[in-house]
């Protein structure tokens, strides 16, 4: 059980880092990448074709990939993205659905069916683990995601808080047009944060890999605990994307102990119930405010 | 050669046209105060000039440059700056970042943190305050300080001392008597309060419908007159020196 | 001196009342025809009336009402699910496949509650999760065998040309009546108000809208729209395995032949459907490549052609076959030559 716990909780670290693209796309440009858990398929796959055709190191085909992702995230979000932005929250829900379409499909079309792993490739690595008192042991994988997760966030904060970047992605998201009329240009500002977003979810589907098996259409899976993470956290707020990830992961985790389907029916089942108790919450706070009202006035 | 001439220039809310073949010129040093009741046009006419609002046709010029189709940022960079109505500075964001995030991405100039504070004293205490905070007179003192961070050669001041009180907008036109003072910096002002744009600047232009209703200097147009222009009462409409 | 000229409404144009016309001869036609077209003509426009349903459902939440799912599968597939269950229990086949739809769609009252109070992505995403909920539930189910899932083995039952028939028959009325009931639901007052609603919800509130109770009716007309598709999917497979029934491939599908087709119009799915299973015929073998080429088209559609084919065709031509409108006419004689006033009606087309 505490084993279970204590897994959940660093499997909320991969969640953190897919979920921090996701969280980031929507807090600066205000739109949901559908595509997002198959860009993160995507980063997988180039990592594996860097290992197995050009015969890097994992960890450098994870470094060189890195790059890669972000240019992608910088041409859709500067080709595609931007120009559906104009059309309402329709299109670009119906864009990046298309878009999730054509990648799987290319994907099962270039790599075929066969489901992949980086497990063989980083050895010993995906299944060691320290041992700790009270029988408890901690995988090493698990663990080294927890903390680029951290490191990841962190650089996040930090990029946000004191770069002249982050200052622009704060303001443009905040407003827009005002940016635009400090001398910011949004165009750009969005771009960088696709380019960001896009090479987190590389990143993310990396150790997705490492850790389990993955095929071209395990990208909507993905994207729906991304999501949910999001949500569970507290739409908007960074380090929210870590705590959602974790609760998410704990529940998954103790899930499982149950069956296989539970591991992602308790992880539906408490967006669900998050969903449904902030929906309550926000119709409680709006009659109880207006009572407030009321009292103050007598 | 005008710092700023607008020629013909037609901007449209939807269906509705709110700048109608407008033009007029700013010299260099200038200070030009647009009048006119609500929905005359004023707004879409600055976003117009500052970038914001497309023109539907007409020609924008600043310093001999056809800038109509330049998007809002590269006007900055050219020298103009807006402080748009309802300030809109970023809430989350402290006084000094809202202040920094300008000057980074502005011109090069005499205007920067420490000269803008100099110039803004009230804010030096509020520096690390996130401007949602603020009151209103201090954030529109934010949004001057913001848009002089750009180092504009051209300002435009939007409805500045809407929802002010008294006291504050004294304040605040103290601090833009400075800079007119100065002579270095070419303003075009949006009022309400007829008695200080009457006042404050050298000459007036009243808006009507989008058009043109009256314009001339201030030290020769009269309270009837531009009353008149600003209700489209009589014919009281054309230019007046 | 002028003549204050009469204005009237009118809900028909010529072009409405043929089409119509053509609409019901069409119907009669196709209803006749399990008597002179071989097997596989009638296999396939079972196969067209599904689509049918599902683009026309799809186009009705995102088109009409706004409400863009990346779920519908789940009442696809919980009707067929339904439907087996029923079966299992000694039903006929027939039956259990009208009430498995019906039950379906008995479902989205409740969900209506929960998931219409969502916004825009959060509720494209709440629906995909609850259609993923659904069918990992649904796969607890013994009957359903986990991943293999199983078949609707009674059909087994009838002899394979009467099943075929049949099968028709149940997927023609299905399609006729919920198209009409669309049809009559649009250019009432729900769809007005539904308009109204996509186009601006605070101020359709401010003049009195019941923004819920109209975003439910639709809601729950889509879901069963979408159940019957699931049945007759099911009558025809007869096999059903949670991935495919519950498969947000659907979702795909319904989006393209939605958006190609037209939204917000309510011949833009038809004809997008009717695109779609030709695509289909024609390229359905290249399996992965179509699919990707399939999701290709949809984003060039969604960039260049947001109004769709038909979309298109309607603002070139002016034509409208079946107008979910209405125009003013005026005229001095209330006779025959009254010139024709096209009042516009103001729609968001596109940006």
């Amino acid at each position: 059980m505490l084993d279970a716990l204590i897994q959940g909780i660093l499997l909320g670290g991969y969640y953190a880092i897919l979920a921090a693209g996701l969280s980031l796309m929507f807090g600066v440009l205000r739109f949901i990448n559908l595509a997002h858990g198959d860009l993160a398929i995507l980063g997988a796959y180039l990592v594996l074709f860097g290992v197995e055709r050009l015969g890097l190191s994992p960890w450098l085909a994870v470094l060189a990939v890195l790059p890669v992702m972000a240019t992608l995230g910088w041409l859709l979000q500067g080709m595609l993205f931007a120009r559906t932005m104009r059309g309402g929250f329709l299109l670009p829900l119906l864009t990046t659905f298309g878009l999730g379409a054509v990648l799987q499909n290319g994907m099962f079309g270039l790599f075929g069916s066969d489901a992949k792993s980086l497990g063989n490739s980083i050895g010993s690595l995906s299944w060691d683990s320290w041992q700790l008192p009270f029988d408890i042991s901690l995988g090493k994988l698990p663990v080294i995601t927890f903390v680029i997760a951290v490191i990841v966030l962190a650089g996040l904060q930090l990029l946000l808080s004191y770069t002249r970047l982050g200052r622009a992605i704060r303001a443009t998201s905040a407003d827009p047009e005002a940016a635009e009329l400090v001398g910011v240009d949004a165009a750009t500002v969005h771009r960088a944060a696709a380019a960001i977003a896009v090479a987190l979810a590389g990143l993310a589907g990396a150790f997705l890999a490492m850790r389990a098996v993955i095929g071209p259409y395990s990208g909507p899976a993905q994207l729906i605990f991304a999501f949910e993470a999001v949500v569970i956290g507290g739409i908007g707020s960074l380090w929210g994307t870590l705590i959602g990830g974790i609760i998410l992961g704990v529940s998954q985790s103790l899930g499982s102990l149950l069956s296989p389907q539970w591991f992602q029916l308790a992880g539906h089942t408490l967006f669900l119930g998050v969903l449904g108790a902030r929906l309550y919450l926000n119709h409680a706070a709006s009659r109880g405010g207006l009572r407030l009202n009321l009292k103050g006035a007598r | 050669m005008s710092l700023l001439s607008v020629e013909n220039l037609v901007a449209r809310h939807g269906l509705l046209t709110a700048v109608q073949s407008f033009s007029f010129a700013v010299e260099p040093g200038e200070v030009v105060a647009i009048v006119g009741a609500n929905g005359a046009g004023k707004t879409t006419l600055f976003r117009a000039i500052a970038g914001v609002h497309a023109a539907a046709s007409g020609v924008i010029r600043f310093a001999g440059v056809d800038v109509t189709a330049l998007p809002p940022h590269k006007r900055v960079a050219a020298g103009i700056a807006m402080v748009p109505e309802g300030r809109r500075l970023f809430p989350d964001m402290t006084v000094s970042e809202n202040l920094r995030i300008a000057g980074e991405n502005g011109r090069r100039g005499d205007w920067s943190l420490a000269t803008v504070l100099d110039a803004l004293p009230q804010l030096r205490p509020l520096v690390g305050v996130p401007a949602g905070q603020l009151s209103g007179g201090q954030r529109q003192a934010v949004a001057i300080g913001r848009a002089l961070m750009s180092n504009p050669s051209l300002l435009l001041l939007d409805e500045v001392s809407l929802g002010l009180s008294p006291i504050a907008v004294e304040s605040l036109y103290e601090t833009l008597a400075v800079l007119k003072a100065s002579g270095e910096t070419t303003m075009i002002v949006v009022e309400q309060d007829l008695d200080r744009a009457l006042g404050f600047a050298d000459r007036v232009i009243c808006m009507l419908e989008g058009k043109t209703a009256l314009e001339g200097s201030a030290a020769a147009l009269t309270r009837p007159q531009i009353a008149a222009a600003y209700f489209g009462l009589g014919a009281e409409a054309g230019k007046v020196h | 001196m002028s003549v204050m000229p009469r204005f009237s409404v009118e809900r028909w144009t010529r072009a409405g009342r043929v089409t119509i016309g053509v609409a019901l001869l069409a119907l009669a036609l196709l209803a006749l025809l399990p008597g002179f077209a071989s097997g596989l003509v009638i296999d396939k426009l079972t196969t067209l009336f599904v689509y049918i349903l599902l683009a026309a459902m799809w186009n009705l939440l995102a088109g009409y009402a706004g409400l863009v799912s990346v779920g519908q599968q789940v009442f696809f597939g919980l009707a067929a699910y339904f439907a087996l269950r029923l079966v299992d229990l000694g039903m006929p086949p027939y039956l259990a496949l009208c009430l498995g739809a019906g039950a379906a769609g008995l479902t989205a009252i409740p969900l209506s509650f929960f998931v219409l109070r969502l916004k825009g992505g959060e509720f494209a995403i709440a629906m995909w999760v609850v259609a993923e909920a659904v069918r990992v539930v649904v796969m607890l189910d013994p009957l359903v065998q986990g991943e293999t899932g199983t078949s609707l083995i009674a059909m087994n039952s009838f002899d394979p040309d009467l099943r075929r028939n049949l099968t028709f028959w149940m997927a023609l009325c299905a399609t006729a009546l919920i198209l009409g009931l669309t049809y009559w639901l649009l250019r009432g007052r729900v769809g007005a108000a539904a308009q109204a609603i996509r186009d601006d919800e605070e101020a359709s509130v401010s003049v009195g809208v019941k923004v819920m109770r109209v975003k439910q009716i639709i809601f729950v007309l889509a879901a069963v729209g979408c159940a019957f598709a699931g049945v007759i999917w099911l009558a025809s497979a007869i096999t059903f395995q949670p991935r495919t029934n519950f498969g947000v491939q659907w979702t795909v599908f319904m989006l393209f032949m939605a958006l190609v087709g037209g939204l917000r119009t309510f011949e833009g799915p038809i004809l997008g459907a009717v695109l779609f299973f030709l695509l289909q015929e024609f390229f359905g073998d290249f399996g992965a490549w179509y699919l990707a080429g399939v999701g290709a088209l949809a984003v060039a559609f969604a960039l260049y052609l947001p109004d769709g084919l038909w979309g298109a065709i309607r603002k070139r031509t002016g034509v409208e076959l079946l107008p979910t409108g209405v125009r003013m006419t005026a005229g001095e004689q209330p006779q025959s030559t009254r010139p024709r006033v096209r009042s516009q009606r103001p729609a968001k087309d596109s940006a």
